[in-house]
């Protein structure tokens, strides 16, 4: 039994995986080293350290083979509660780093369990829609599920760190799979541009242009016998929805997080401020061109102009020293990955395995996506790393088991009735 | 199949980012040299600019060391202006300017604050220098003449400006370029290739290295040193000669269109225009609008040629089948012609005469009908005038000459249109007579010094010329362009040379600078006087004539083609046929016999003379 599921472990996915750590471990040497000599004991040198965490890496893949994937259905819920447990421990014994409580201190070591905990919860919203008593279709299931998502996401918030918690939107991947409906879509998708459109332009235009659209939608459908109060209250949800997020925008916000925005909206520019990392990150994408630099020889890299290159703005220096060749192929090495685990996630017969991969697809591409987005400067800058490629051991143990259980519970698929 | 809905997410996120990026790597070039500009520090090092010597070795101009201050704007932390300004001698003001300036330039691309500073200045501001965070010096040479004479030819070298720093990308501000003269001619191999340095910055400005383990610096190239065609003994000594007159001197080794000597006067010392003092220098002199200093009178100065174009006129009567050496033309104290019995003046001697004794009488009614049986042998005048026209040209006049010398003029020599404007053609008709004074070298003919020597160039080689240059070697490898090696053939045959190149003999022998001869040196030369008028309130005035004479020697495989041209110097062997002989045996014999003609040169002035046209008083010309 446990001969063939060895033998049915996707090695393409595996490849990728590869790579994307090689090469992000290739970059993070690039953009931290010194000129010091190389020393594999200098625990000090970003790069020595993340080696040390791509190797330890390894004894977490073969536990992660090793362990039964009954285990990981049975087990999911107390996963589930000791990853809130631990989360919620953050606040008695977190250690605070770079203003942010998320972090437990084993000695020289820091651990942030808030990158575990995706992969928990993972396994825990698979086990919840997989029981046979669960249908996705009923409100009160719906909210069962929302609260597995979203309480994880509640705890970090406030460590503060937003940028891990809006990873938990990744759930709308398995959820949406699962059969909810599209109205969730829909509508997420109309808050999200009309939330942008309020911050561009005045809320009153928004509305009214909102309005006239309506209306228009109204006269060419007049011959249906519209329902004249469902347009009533779309546009009242919409005037409700525009004036709050304006008013939240405004009020509850702090300044930080309105520079973040207005930045990339383009509202203010600011180079040596507020926006300096995300110029900086364009600045030495850009001098890339075509080819790139080199490895080793990005002059924005070497001269350290990109704040936390290594970790969250490891990208840049994918763009300087490899050029736009080298930074579309990483972006498609991304997107071979996720597309690989979306047909490996297809395949699966068991709803179990299909809810968690389809997890792993949205954690790992609003990763992917966020991270990409805010080091090209497309979106406000929202601190998460990319996966595999970002310096940290939290980080990269993190992805490494959320793929690794989904290779094991692929690879298991032979075994399932 | 709500899959689908994942595929494509993921796939229009990778499109979008893709785009992105390349709108950033490749479509937006801006940020590579935003990149350029706050990761590298680029710091130049200027290489010795070439020297210059003589055609005998003898060094003219070579290079004295000089300190600039420069600012990086945006690296300047507060300072002591005070103490900065005092140390400097330079007024607060001036040190705003120069910084606000700078800053405008560019915030981060080092500027000049003070140029050229002297090696005291430097070595007491060194000392001080860390205390002024953001200024450095640069060094860098200035030149250092070894001699006082030929300005004209060498030129100077100034600043950069604006303009060319946005055409050239090799020039930042405050780089020196030649400006005139061989300087500027030559800019590109004396200038050598400035080696670059990169550094590269960290974030806090700091250096932390060689940019690339200094794979793209570049050691700096020393400029070429430059050997001219110039013979400065003789050069000085035609300087010499023209003190207190207005004029130039222009000799040519006619064998190979080497210029020996090329004098303007007045001219100025060539370190008047070096460093700090440059500026103030060239004011004045750029001001001096009557004496004009820096106007190269050899080159740019276009006078008509007077007699000695009638030689070309012989050359091309002979050409043309209309006259031969034996036929006389009678000259009753001028030449008759037109219903009215106009006449072209001419003076006394014995009539008729024959072409050699009219050259060397230098005759106007010879020249007149030779140059009217010219332009009509043809059956319109237009058509005689054009032929007559190409002729003329094939001597190097009326066009630019091509030598190796930034300055210069065209000159003039009439073609068919001009006259059809002058004249209002087809309204009215005009005849050869109409242009009459083109046979003695007045009227329309122009031509420069440097033309009319090259002209006597061309004589004394019995029909071609070689392109006068003043390059004759670049860091001791003798020029090969063909331009200056490759003869320019005139239109005139070989035999009809000799009976001109006689009458030029006899000019010295037995004509019009009989008393010029220089004993076993046999010259042949072509006085001159030339008509002028200049224009004073706006009413046309007749001045002085200009003393012209050109020459070559030895007769035979000259040596030396001479054209000498002094502004209002009356007759042609009065001032130009003096200095001419002299500078011919000057260069012939290396020393002068005739120590009485060249007092006489250097005591006689010619200021009044000039002054005249501008003391508001009447004046009376040509005693």
């Amino acid at each position: 039994m446990a001969k063939s599921s060895v033998a049915a472990i996707d090695w393409i996915t595996i490849l990728l995986f590869i790579l994307l750590v090689g090469f992000g471990w290739g970059n993070i040497y690039s953009a931290s080293y010194q000129n010091e000599v190389f020393s594999l004991t200098n625990f000090s040198l970003v790069y020595i350290k993340q080696g040390y965490w791509i190797l330890f890496s390894i004894i977490l893949i073969i536990i992660t083979q090793a362990i039964e994937v009954k285990f990981y259905e049975r087990f999911a819920g107390l996963i589930y509660v000791i990853s809130l447990l631990s989360l919620l421990g953050l606040f008695v014994f977190g250690k605070n780093i770079n203003g942010a409580t998320s972090w437990y201190a084993f000695g020289p070591i820091g651990l942030q369990p808030s990158e575990f905990a995706k992969a928990c919860t993972a396994l825990a919203l698979a086990k919840y829609l997989s029981d046979m008593q669960t249908n996705i279709k009923l409100l009160g299931h719906q909210v069962r599920a929302f609260l597995i998502i979203v309480i994880p996401a509640i705890i970090i918030i406030p460590q503060p760190d937003p940028g891990s918690a809006l990873v938990y939107a990744a759930f709308f991947f398995p959820l949406y799979r699962e059969g909810l409906a599209a109205i969730y879509l829909i509508v997420g998708a109309s808050a999200a541009v009309l939330f942008i459109l309020t911050l561009l332009f005045d809320p009153l235009w928004v509305v009214l242009a909102i309005a006239v659209f309506m209306f228009l939608i109204l006269i060419k459908n007049r011959k249906q016998k519209p329902k004249y109060s469902r347009y009533i209250l779309t546009i009242i949800v919409v005037t409700a929805f525009c004036f709050s997020v304006n008013y939240i925008f405004n009020n509850v916000f702090e300044q930080r997080h309105r520079d973040r925005f207005n930045i990339v909206l383009g509202k203010e520019i600011d180079t040596k401020g507020i926006g300096y990392n995300t110029n900086q990150s364009e600045i030495a994408i850009g001098s890339g061109g075509w080819t790139g630099k080199g490895w080793k020889e990005g002059t924005q890299t070497k001269g350290g102009f990109v704040p936390e290159q290594h970790t969250d703005y490891i990208f840049s220096t994918v763009g300087e020293e490899w050029g736009f060749l080298g930074a579309s192929l990483i972006i498609i090495l991304f997107m071979l990955l996720l597309i690989r685990l979306i047909h490996l996630a297809e395949r699966q017969k068991s709803q179990f395995s299909r809810v968690y991969g389809y997890s792993v697809i949205g954690i790992l591409f609003i990763h992917f996506a966020i991270n990409i987005g805010m080091v090209t400067g497309l979106m406000p800058t929202i601190g998460i790393p990319l996966p595999f490629f970002s310096y940290g051991g939290s980080g990269l143990w993190g992805f490494t088991v959320l793929l690794f259980i989904f290779i094991k519970l692929d690879a298991n698929r032979v075994n399932e009735w | 199949m709500r899959k689908l809905l994942f595929y494509l997410i993921i796939i229009t996120a990778g499109i979008v980012f893709i785009t992105r990026l390349f709108y950033l790597q490749i479509y937006n070039t801006s940020f590579a040299s935003l990149s350029e500009d706050n990761a590298i520090k680029v710091i130049y090092d200027y290489p010795q600019r070439g020297a210059i010597y003589d055609r005998n070795g003898k060094l003219l101009v070579t290079n004295q060391p000089s300190y600039d201050v420069m600012v990086i704007p945006r690296e300047l932390k507060p300072f002591d202006t005070l103490e900065f300004c005092s140390i400097l001698n330079i007024s607060k003001d001036k040190l705003k300017k120069s910084l606000k300036k700078a800053r405008i330039y560019s915030p981060r691309v080092p500027s000049i604050v003070i140029p050229q500073l002297t090696k005291n200045e430097y070595a007491y501001l060194q000392e001080k220098m860390r205390k002024f965070e953001g200024f450095y010096i640069q060094k860098r040479s200035l030149r250092d003449y070894q001699t006082t004479g030929a300005a004209n030819v060498l030129g100077y070298i100034g600043e950069v400006n604006d303009a060319l720093i946005q055409k050239d990308p090799y020039y930042i501000s405050g780089d020196l370029i030649g400006i005139d003269g061989v300087e500027k001619e030559y800019e590109n191999q004396l200038r050598g290739i400035k080696g670059v340095k990169r550094i590269q910055k960290d974030r806090f400005n700091r250096d932390i290295g060689p940019y690339k383990e200094g794979k793209f610096d570049t050691l700096p190239v020393n400029g070429k040193d430059l050997t001219l065609t110039l013979d400065a003994k003789l050069q000085a000594y035609g300087q010499k000669l023209m003190q207190n007159k207005r004029g130039g001197i222009v000799a040519l080794e006619p064998s190979t269109g080497e210029i020996l000597a090329l004098v303007t006067a007045p001219t100025y010392k060539p370190e008047l225009l070096v460093g700090r003092k440059r500026s103030p220098n060239f004011t004045k002199l750029y001001y001096d609008t009557i004496a004009k200093p820096l106007y190269d009178r050899g080159l740019q100065g276009e006078y008509p040629p007077g007699s000695p174009f009638k030689t070309v006129n012989a050359l091309i009567g002979l050409q043309e089948n209309v006259i031969d050496t034996k036929e006389g033309i009678s000259c009753r104290m001028g030449y008759y012609y037109g219903k009215n019995g106009r006449k072209l003046g001419c003076h006394s001697h014995r009539s008729p005469l024959n072409m050699i004794p009219g050259i060397a009488n230098s005759c106007n009614a010879y020249f007149a009908a030779v140059y009217r049986r010219i332009i009509e042998k043809y059956e319109t005048p237009q058509k005689g005038i054009e032929k007559w026209r190409k002729h003329v040209e094939s001597f190097g006049l009326g066009n630019y000459l091509g030598y190796d010398l930034p300055t210069g003029k065209k000159g003039k020599v009439p073609s068919a249109e001009t006259y059809n404007r002058m004249y209002k053609y087809p309204t009215y008709k005009w005849y050869a007579t109409a242009t009459l004074s083109n046979a003695i070298g007045q009227g329309e003919v122009l031509a420069t010094p440097i033309q009319l020597a090259n002209m006597t160039a061309a004589i004394a080689n019995r029909g071609h010329y070689y392109t006068p240059h003043i390059i004759k070697a670049i860091d001791s490898q003798p020029i090969e362009n063909e331009n200056y090696t490759i003869p320019k053939v005139t239109t005139i045959n070989k035999e009809h040379f000799e009976p001109v190149v006689e009458g030029m003999y006899q000019v010295y022998t037995q004509g019009t600078a009989s008393s010029l001869q220089v004993k076993g040196i046999e010259i042949c030369g072509k006085t001159g006087t030339a008509e002028n008028f200049t224009k004073i309130n706006g009413i046309r005035t007749q001045l002085t004539d200009h003393s012209v004479f050109v020459a070559f020697a030895p007769k035979d495989n000259p040596k030396i083609a001479i054209a000498v041209f002094i502004e209002n110097g009356y007759w042609g062997s009065r001032y130009a046929g003096k200095i001419a002989s002299l500078m011919i045996e000057q260069h012939l014999r290396g020393s002068i016999s005739r120590t009485d003609l060249e007092d006489w040169l250097l005591t006689h002035s010619l200021e009044e003379e000039y002054v005249k046209p501008y003391s508001g008083e009447p004046f009376k010309i040509n005693y």
